[in-house]
């Protein structure tokens, strides 16, 4: 028997490409354009989202009967809020300089469309394994998107990738800077993201012709 | 030879570079082809007449910026002639190959990856070349400093061309004036090489540090440091042009008669140009009665441009070229005739604003148009709609025929009386 039946496995795969909650859904964006600057931050924000996403779903799913249809707001809010605070403690405890790089972005997790979406459109409707699943699907779709929108800004903008010097140093001019290559000061300010998530999205787009609504 | 091209282009017709070939072709001869049913009008400024007409009324101002380049950089070297003559000093050969070899690859470049862009669009697509880029791709070289890399002018005209334009449809469709997204990117990706008193002369940058270091400061670089003491440009040197600046935006004079030129010829609209002149007028005479009310004193760091005269705006810095060449974009900017007066007063208005509000960026022109490009189809909007008001009212007056009660029916109604 194998691991994921067919339909599981669809529920990880698709967010990861033709329902991918940043490109196509439109999710989640704010909090793309805001702390992609640099590859490190967008992994961090990624696991977080990964982890939040992945344990509330359960969470929700499990109480999904006992939950009053009148109060299931507020009972989401306090299960991805308490998530949000041991992401936040974990990563003020063991990641001191990297939450002050994402501030106010990971207590921002509790307010990402992506999540309240889930729990409203899945893990109300699903049983465990199924939200379990779709959590960690939604979570890695738009895991995917910040870290490739991360990668494209932090080596065009400052020239590394996670920290580390690639191009050589803009300082001493050695490496690629010898020649007369400058950063791109352009893709540090958070417009630039929405131009690189715009970029995937037309790409993705013109791969698959069955993703452009009709207008 | 237009024989041949006649018959290459029947060979083509249908393949894949068929676009590319056409357009090269029509650039050289008239297609021989005729429409063959339907009415159709003749009339002689077809796309490609409109877009040389101002490609016409720029190349005075792409000669003066070639010598101006090189004028620039001898004066920072050997100091300003202190008697100034016309041929002696300016119009000599060696001022002229110093602006040939750094504005002429600035318009290869810009040209080359543009058209390059352009071209693939239209095989890719399979529509025809357009001509949008002819105009722009003069532009951009007038309105960047003049040692600006060559590769990122490349960057950014890419960048201009695919997200300013082709991604909204190609020539016609854009949002923005694409020779502004294209300096607007060059603006925020590489600030040292747009901004400072080092990129307006030829060799600035690499002397730097050396003994030999030379610089030349904009007079809005002046101004904007409240150092209008300091420099020693006359009235006339700004109006003529004999200012660093950005290659083609320093002879007010030129641009004048450009402007006067495309005006006369029916291409850009005088409604724009004069009310942003206006605009800009009003922004710089607020301004002025602000100091002389005493509000601002000589210590506050918005004294320099608050200061200075009002008129005196319009001569320097890129506001009159913007004016003349980029506001009037009929693509880009308000297509309503009193849509067109509040689009220009606001350009002209918001600009003069950024220059005294904001020293970082001591030109604000490119910003305004570009922000005024965003609000051009609402102001459209909004003059349409006030029109269909005003009918409305005549009809409601007027007792031609009964008034229906039916609210749609009458606002369709009113747009015929």
């Amino acid at each position: 028997m194998a691991l994921l039946t067919k339909k599981d496995a669809s529920l990880i795969t698709d967010p990861l490409a033709d329902n991918n909650p940043i490109t196509i859904q439109v999710l989640g964006i704010c909090s793309a354009l805001a702390i992609t600057a640099e590859l490190k931050a967008s992994i961090v924000m990624a696991i977080s989202v990964l982890f939040v996403l992945g344990a509330g779903n359960v969470v929700i799913s499990l109480m999904r009967n006992i939950i009053p249809s009148k109060i299931r707001i507020i009972v989401q809010l306090v299960v991805v809020a308490a998530l949000v605070i041991i992401v936040d403690q974990v990563l003020k405890a063991f990641a001191y300089e990297l939450s002050k790089t994402l501030a106010v972005f990971v207590g921002l997790i509790i307010t990402n469309c992506i999540i309240m979406g889930r729990f409203e459109a899945f893990a109300l409707g699903n049983g465990p394994w199924k939200s379990f699943l779709d959590g960690i699907g939604n979570a890695l779709g738009y895991g995917v998107i910040l870290v490739i929108v991360g990668f494209f800004r932090e080596l065009l903008g400052s020239g590394t990738l996670l920290g580390f010097p690639v191009l050589g140093d803009p300082v001493e001019k050695t490496g690629l800077y010898a020649t007369g290559y400058e950063n791109n000061g352009f893709m540090i300010i958070p417009p630039a993201a929405l131009i690189v998530v715009g970029i995937i999205i037309w790409v993705q787009r013109s791969r698959n012709k069955a993703l452009i609504e009709e207008n | 030879m237009k024989k041949k091209l006649h018959n290459l282009k029947e060979k083509y017709k249908g393949k894949k570079m068929a676009p590319a070939f056409n357009a090269l072709h029509t650039f050289l001869y008239m297609p021989n082809e005729t429409t063959h049913s339907g009415s159709h009008v003749r009339a002689a400024d077809d796309l490609k007449r409109t877009m040389n007409t101002v490609i016409m009324a720029l190349i005075p101002v792409l000669l003066f910026g070639i010598f101006n380049a090189g004028y620039q950089h001898y004066s920072a070297i050997n100091g300003f002639p202190a008697d100034f003559s016309l041929f002696e000093h300016f119009l000599t050969f060696d001022n002229f190959w110093i602006g040939a070899i750094t504005v002429l690859p600035l318009v290869i470049v810009s040209y080359g990856v543009g058209l390059g862009i352009e071209f693939l669009f239209a095989v890719i697509k399979g529509h025809e070349v357009e001509e949008g880029y002819l105009v722009t791709g003069m532009l951009v070289p007038l309105i960047i400093p003049v040692d600006t890399p060559l590769w990122m002018l490349a960057v950014a005209v890419a960048f201009g061309v695919v997200i300013g334009k082709e991604v909204f449809g190609g020539t016609g469709m854009n949002i923005l004036n694409p020779a502004l997204t294209i300096r607007a990117f060059l603006f925020f990706a590489y600030p040292t090489w747009m901004s400072g008193d080092k990129v307006w002369v030829h060799q600035a940058v690499d002397l730097a540090g050396t003994p030999d270091a030379i610089s030349g400061e904009t007079v809005l670089g002046y101004l904007a440091a409240n150092k209008g003491a300091e420099f020693s440009y006359s009235i006339s040197d700004m109006f003529l042009g004999f200012i660093p600046g950005s290659v083609g935006e320093t002879s007010t004079i030129l641009i004048l008669l450009g402007g006067l030129f495309l005006i006369f010829s029916k291409i850009a609209s005088w409604r724009i140009m004069l009310s942003a002149v206006l605009g800009s007028l009003v922004m710089g005479f607020v301004f002025n009665m602000v100091v002389d009310a005493g509000w601002i004193t000589e210590t506050s760091k918005f004294y320099g441009l608050m200061s200075l005269d009002f008129w005196q705006h319009l001569i320097i810095g890129g506001l009159a070229f913007g004016i003349v060449y980029m506001a009037t974009d009929p693509v880009t900017g308000a297509q309503t005739n009193r849509g067109k007066w509040i689009y220009g007063f606001f350009i002209g208005f918001i600009s003069v604003m950024i220059r005294v509000f904001n020293p970082a960026y001591p030109e604000g022109v490119f910003l305004a148009i570009l922000l005024m490009n965003v609000f051009a189809p609402t102001i459209d909007h909004y003059v349409i709609r006030g029109n269909v008001k005003r009918r409305l009212k005549r009809l409601k007056n007027a007792t031609i025929f009964p008034k229906d009660t039916d609210n749609k029916a009458e606002e369709l109604k009113a747009e015929t009386v």
